[in-house]
């Protein structure tokens, strides 16, 4: 029992320096730069704590949970040799963690009122929703396209760099082409849309992968499939931005 | 108090809310596709259950302690009567360098927050495992948040200079291909990989928050499209300077080995 909690309080402390940098700089720019009074301090150190219980408990959990499924799973499937089902399983990973994503489900909203404005849709709130949607729906479906292609690297072996430059290149030419309000949605969604739980799970699916398969490495070849998932997204969404001009 | 766990009860149900879909997929892979009993299955679902827990406590504490503040700063920072300072204004207006405590602003909150983002720590931790060590848990995350840093200062002077922002991404580009060619190949799909992970939870609401502020202070950008971008800079940089992490102490390395000889 008092190994247990010497554990906790051990990884609370790592993660109250985790959050320390955060701390140094609000108080700095507060007090020194904009010299106000932090506004209910009450309020903010309840916060505070917060943050750090749940930074400890997500990072106990992850150890214990999140990184233990994934890769059996992807051992589970690797030895059963069937590739449609692990094409399957990335499709479904992938467009299922994204389609519920809180960030993306806010940028989609942006983007329809920026669409709106742009006068590429009409102005009224049943418009915006179906673009909005749409622009989710196009997002989860890259996400999933994104971590099957990353899954069948894996499989194949193929280099990741290739890949990846030849997509900046698609990303590069469709810049010229998009219409110009959603090129910074399209770059920004890219990022957007890999999550705190989505990245742990995919990682551990891409090593899982890796290390499993006769030949591949799991540092060289288990790691990228978040790079695509980050990738596709721009694609896609410029594409979406093309498609509604267009009509 | 029972405000608090109502509250706390409300955000749990949204992140259960959220990880659903995902447990579907692993749930039901595991039932019709797998069907073998997943090993340790008490201490997987303990675990899960950590997840949520700390996932929605984390998410409460950023909406109750960090945002607000954060918001608040990034308004006060990039008001005209701050950067102004008091002092007349030129005929000119304000010039982009005027804007440097908002710049200064910048860099430390995307190198704070990175240091926070949970995402960050788990491929920091697995990436450690899986190299054996070679890729340190901080070398990793510090360079990262190195990388976020330098971008969204760029973003920022980005918004304040009103320059496009496919120029900065695609030489952006141009520098990921070259370095991938020179840097150690070990590295390569880490450095990619490190790109998506940095702007989550922490990241993207403050830095959004800073790019709409911005865009609305400086005359004649629109939020619309100039308050973007920032997420773009800061998925971009960290893989630039988890390269050059790499190739840094691969150059220390060869040099401490040709000087042991």
């Amino acid at each position: 029992m008092l190994k247990g909690l010497l554990a906790i309080f051990r990884s609370m402390l790592g993660s109250f320096r985790d959050l320390l940098p955060i701390i140094l700089v609000i108080g700095f720019f507060q007090l020194f730069v904009l010299q106000q009074p932090v506004p209910n301090p009450g309020e903010l150190f309840i916060g505070f704590v917060c943050v750090l219980l749940g930074l400890t408990f997500f990072i106990f959990g992850l150890e214990m949970g999140l990184f233990p499924i994934g890769e059996s799973m992807a051992h589970a499937l690797a030895r059963k040799g069937s590739a449609p089902w692990l094409i399957f399983f990335a499709f479904a990973l992938g467009f299922g963690t994204t389609i519920a994503e809180p960030a993306l489900i806010a940028v989609a909203a942006e983007a329809a009122t920026v669409a709106a404005e742009g006068g590429i849709i009409a102005d009224d709130e049943s418009a915006k929703a179906s673009y909005a949607s749409g622009l989710r729906f196009t997002v989860a479906l890259s996400v999933g396209l994104a971590i099957v292609l990353g899954v069948l690297r894996i499989l194949f072996g193929w280099s990741i760099q290739w890949m990846i430059m030849g997509g900046y290149i698609l990303v590069v030419i469709m810049t010229f082409f998009a219409p110009k309000e959603i090129i910074g949605i399209a770059y920004d969604s890219g990022g957007v849309t890999t999550s705190t739980i989505t990245v742990p799970l995919v990682t551990a699916l891409g090593v899982g992968l890796a290390s499993s398969i006769k030949g591949r490495n799991p540092m060289t070849d288990g790691f990228g499939l978040i790079a695509f998932a980050s990738l596709t997204p721009m694609v896609f969404v410029m594409a979406y931005g093309m498609l509604f001009t267009g009509a | 108090m029972i405000d608090f766990f109502a509250e706390l009860l409300a955000v749990l149900l949204v992140t259960a809310n959220d990880v659903l879909p995902i447990l579907c997929v692993l749930v039901g892979f595991q039932l019709f596709v797998i069907r073998k009993p997943i090993p340790s299955l008490k201490k997987v679902v303990i675990g899960f259950v950590y997840v949520l827990i700390g996932l929605s406590l984390f998410l409460l504490g950023l909406e109750k302690a960090l945002f607000p503040i954060g918001k608040l700063m990034a308004e006060q920072l990039t008001r005209p009567e701050f950067i102004s300072g008091g002092k007349a204004l030129t005929a000119n207006g304000l010039q982009w360098f005027d804007y440097y405590w908002v710049y200064i602003f910048a860099v430390a909150i995307g190198f704070s927050t990175t240091i926070a983002e949970p995402s960050l720590i788990a491929v920091a931790m697995k990436a450690n495992i899986v190299s054996g060590g070679a890729i340190g848990v901080w070398g990793l995350r510090i360079s990262v948040a190195v990388g976020v840093a330098v971008g969204i200062g760029l973003g920022a002077y980005r918004i304040v200079s009103g320059l496009p922002l496919h120029y900065f991404i695609i030489c952006g580009y141009i520098v990921v291909v070259v370095q991938t060619f020179y840097a150690p190949k070990m590295i390569v799909p880490l450095a990619y990989d490190s790109g998506g992970v940095t702007t989550s939870t922490v990241t993207v609401p403050l830095v959004a928050a800073l790019g709409l502020g911005l865009a609305a202070t400086v005359p004649g950008r629109s939020t619309l499209i100039d308050g973007f971008g920032l997420i773009a800079f800061a998925s971009l940089f960290p893989i630039m300077s988890v390269m050059g992490y790499a190739q840094i102490s691969e150059y220390l390395n060869k040099r401490e080995r040709a000087s042991r000889d």
